[in-house]
């Protein structure tokens, strides 16, 4: 049995700022555990810019911006096993991990931070009827196989979803030379950036078919074209707006999921719509000692979001590790979302904390011109007014220190969208 | 030379006839014209054992069925290939259909089934406790199971492999000619000639039979949609449940399967294309409709994949198996639409004993086994065998499909095997790398490098399943 205080599982944007935090609160001996062969996980093949205006309030690459949590990774006394996957959790917080250099491994934790990321929502998960021809692939791993492998994964591509991955290989598919016929969109929205819609498809002159899927694919071998349709508003294909599109590539961006396998396995309860686990404002799970951030907790939009989230469970678990309380002893005041927000993270707020929370949410559905409105127990707290609301950008308001010290145990906190 | 024995078609029947013959001294090929055995129906389709009750007493269906489901378990166990004999139930929604369910037991009496009962309502909701509320009760088949159908032939094709059977991949029998000694084999890879040839060809078996001269065999191609669900619902039956049975077979089943997924399906439409496998939105709306009759809480919403298989379905209705009477050097194996599957280590023997009688005083090798070495499942070990593997070989401690929990070293043994696999969908069904609910999102571009490597080949040659089914294209700029 190895020892640690803290093991960190994923060595991405959250896995290393939750390690880098928690060591510079002063937890000793820090292992980070990487299932990858480098550190940095999917920034790593995000090559295209715009990771860091909010953190370092500039404008970097994706291995840039990795690259500087790198950097003070190694200047630290860090540990970090690559080529690392984790197997289990026990409850006394016994990590089971496989490498092919350090064999199997057992490794006695104080805290856990998940920090896994998540992956993408495969074709299997849609119906698309038709062949089952090479070709059709996640927008991720053709980013892969052109920014790490430096292979061409298809040279006519059709882009179904229109999340930030999608947007992103639709621009780097068209430099690469290939040529991209159109992005269909199932919902009436994109739920990638705005900046993501002009700067990858309207400056390359890609359409972008909103109400749109594919619903067929055709070619026994290799893919020869797609059919897309029109959907109604229950999001069924609309017979008659059929259209054969041909085409060697079906690239997908239709979603992510948190990758909470291991999660699932330790019995952490799950949030229903993150999809993530359920947790306080130290980002604890309802697992002492457990905590999780990053993309495993709930999808982010931008990675310097990750990175502060990271910040807050690494510093949560530093405390833990130094005060070890029992979450059966702690009371909680809940953040409900209502009326168009779907979710917010974090689900539950200790009672006596003394600092201000933020709490991060997301919208369901495209809102202009209207009102975030946050109450404590019906009252009001604040209203603060949109321009635009939309379900691909994740939003937040700050619950004051003083306003969480009136609330008891059994408290809600309530954001909504109002007129 | 002459080969004394030419098995066309490495699906299962192909395959386990091959092993079943592998152990006399006859000179045997096996010929496929996929990049891997189990391409057609034996990679897709239910999985299920069949206990044997629903095949028309005295055909020949019936009596392969009930042997080969009683021959199943210990095939299975000797080819070390995941079996579980979970039991079926044939439910009744209303009164007229519990009619059929006593039909079904009574003919599965004559058809000499074991293990079958007729329960109620009441045990039905017991025993599984998602059915729906609308189901009155059903038939229990206890001796039906469920097999993982790629990995029994893949398994069967490499003992016949290891015992001296020939595998010829990529191979399309194209014509024969019969002449007084042999037939003469014009493939997409050359002549060959055999004194026997075995039709095993599936869905195609009526063109191959056409050729030899033997116009009997009418083949329909009757498609199955499948939705195969996530791990985290196959608990949602523990037996296979089939609805009342129609003219047009078994109707939507719902099943576990070996590796804990969920299977729904089949339709049966006949198509006139016989190698068209697509699946369609009317079809897979039709699987999620009727397996909702008969678990209501079934939902797509844990696919993850779809497809179709094609039953070759034969317009006797029965299985055609026996030395043709047009041509004496073809023997069919024809018209194996379900059971084939379950009947496949019967078929096997049945075979066997119809080439023995072809090749009078023919010996059993000095040495022949029909035993497959247990391939590692890292998945399934121990931690203490975990440590001790990865020791022998740190392969074994790289985890290449997360999802799975596949390692490298069983993904090269899957490359290097006695039939190995050669394309990432043959990766896939040796060793589950690629099957799991990210369908290869993460591992894809791995199991291509770690082809690629082991095949002595440049990544943007490897395919999904062969020919021009390819991966990559060129470089990047």
């Amino acid at each position: 049995m190895i020892n640690y205080d803290l093991v960190v599982v994923g060595g991405g944007p959250a896995g290393m700022a939750a390690a880098l935090k928690a060591k510079e609160c002063g937890v000793e001996r820090i292992v980070i555990l990487e299932r990858a062969e480098t550190l940095g996980g999917i920034l790593e093949q995000c090559i295209h810019t715009g990771f860091g205006l909010h953190y370092f309030g500039e404008e970097l690459s994706g291995p840039e911006y990795a690259d500087r949590f790198i950097q003070q990774v190694s200047a630290s006394d860090i540990d970090v096993k690559i080529n690392t996957m984790v197997l289990g959790i026990s409850d006394a917080k016994v990590v089971t991990a496989v490498s092919a250099r350090d064999g199997l491994m057992k490794i006695q934790a104080k805290a856990v931070i998940l920090a896994m990321g998540c992956r993408e929502r495969p074709r299997g998960a849609l119906t698309i009827a038709g062949t089952r021809a090479a070709g059709v692939l996640t927008a991720g791993t053709a980013q892969k196989y052109v920014n790490i492998d430096g292979y061409m994964p298809g040279k006519k591509v059709v882009i179904l979803g229109s999340g930030d991955i999608g947007l992103i290989m639709a621009r780097r598919m068209t430099l690469e030379g290939a040529e991209v016929k159109l992005v269909c969109e199932l919902m009436p929205f994109s739920g990638g950036l705005t900046r993501n819609i002009v700067q990858c498809l309207n400056d390359f002159n890609i359409p972008l078919k909103l109400s749109t899927t594919v619903i067929k694919t055709h070619g026994r071998e290799r893919l020869e074209g797609v059919t897309i349709a029109k959907v109604d508003d229950k999001l069924q294909p609309i017979p008659g707006t059929e259209e054969y599109i041909e085409c060697d590539t079906l690239l997908l961006s239709v979603g992510l999921i948190p990758e909470n396998e291991l999660t699932k396995a330790s019995m952490i309860s799950l949030d229903r719509i993150t999809n993530g686990a359920v947790v306080d404002e130290m980002r604890q799970t309802d697992h002492d000692g457990i905590f999780a951030c990053g993309n495993v907790l709930h999808v982010h939009d931008l990675v310097d979001y990750v990175t502060l989230e990271a910040q807050t469970a690494g510093e949560g678990a530093a405390e833990y590790i130094k005060n070890p309380v029992n979450t059966d002893d702690m009371k909680y005041i809940d953040t409900v979302p209502e009326n168009g927000v779907r979710y917010i993270v974090p689900q539950k707020i200790r009672l006596g904390e003394d600092k201000d929370v933020k709490l991060y949410f997301r919208v369901g559905a495209v809102f202009k011109n209207k009102k975030v409105v946050v109450k404590a127990d019906g009252e009001l707290i604040s209203s603060k007014k949109k321009i635009k609301l939309a379900p691909g950008e994740m939003e937040n308001v700050v619950i004051p220190a003083d306003v969480l010290k009136k609330l008891d145990a059994g408290s809600s906190i309530t954001v909504r969208v109002e007129d | 030379m002459i080969y004394d024995v030419a098995i066309i078609g490495a699906g299962v029947s192909g395959a386990m006839i091959a092993r079943e013959l592998s152990k006399y001294n006859l000179k045997i090929a096996l010929f496929e014209k996929a990049n891997d055995v189990a391409m057609g129906a034996s990679k897709a389709n239910s999985g299920i054992v069949h206990a044997g009750f629903d095949a028309v007493p005295g055909s020949l269906k019936a009596k392969l069925n009930v042997d080969g489901c009683a021959l199943m378990p210990q095939t299975c166990k000797d080819l070390s290939v995941p079996y579980k004999n979970n039991g079926s139930l044939v439910v009744a929604f209303s009164e007229k259909e519990m009619k059929t369910v006593w039909e079904l037991y009574y003919r599965g009496i004559a058809n000499k089934v074991p293990g079958m009962e007729i329960i109620d309502k009441t045990e039905l909701q017991i025993m599984e406790p998602n059915i729906s509320d609308e189901a009155v009760g059903a038939l229990l088949a206890k001796t039906a199971g469920i097999v993982c159908p790629y990995e029994l032939t893949i398994a069967a094709a490499e003992v016949a492999c290891e015992n001296g059977v020939e595998l010829f991949r990529n191979c399309r029998v194209a014509g024969t000619e019969t002449t007084d000694e042999c037939v003469i084999m014009n493939t997409t890879v050359g002549k060959f000639k055999a004194k026997y040839i075995i039709n095993a060809t599936g869905v195609h078996s009526g063109h191959v039979a056409q050729r030899a001269g033997d116009n009997t065999i009418n083949i329909i191609a009757r498609k199955g949609e499948y939705y195969l669900l996530d791990k985290s619902v196959g608990n949602l039956v523990s037996k296979t449940i089939f609805q009342c049975p129609s003219d047009m077979g078994k109707g939507i089943l719902v099943a576990p399967t070996v590796d804990g997924n969920l299977i729904i399906g089949p339709t049966a439409a006949d198509i006139p294309d016989e190698d068209d496998t697509s699946t369609s939105l009317d079809g897979l709306k039709e699987v999620r409709t009727l397996a909702t009759k008969s678990i209501p809480s079934v939902s797509t919403k844990y696919a993850i994949t779809s497809f179709a298989g094609l039953r070759a379905h034969d317009a006797s209705t029965d299985f055609v198996i026996g030395q043709s009477k047009s041509n004496p050097r073809l023997i069919n194996v024809a018209g194996i639409e379900s059971p084939g599957l379950s009947a496949a280590p019967a078929t096997a023997k049945y075979v066997e004993n119809i080439i023995v009688s072809l090749f009078p005083g023919v010996t059993l090798k000095e040495h022949y086994e029909l035993k497959r070495k247990p391939p590692v499942r890292f998945r399934h070990m121990t931690d203490e065998q975990r440590a001790k593997i990865i020791e022998e070989n740190p392969k074994y401690g790289n985890i290449i499909c997360r999802c799975e929990t596949i390692t490298e070293g069983e993904i090269v043994d899957a490359i290097r095997g006695p039939v190995g696999a050669m394309d990432v969908d043959g990766v896939k069904r040796r060793t589950r790398a690629g099957m799991g609910r990210c369908q290869g999102g993460f591992c894809g571009s791995k199991v291509v490098e770690i082809l690629a490597r082991e095949l002595g080949c440049d990544v943007n040659e490897i395919t999904k399943f062969g020919k021009t089914s390819r991966i990559l294209f060129d470089k990047t700029k």
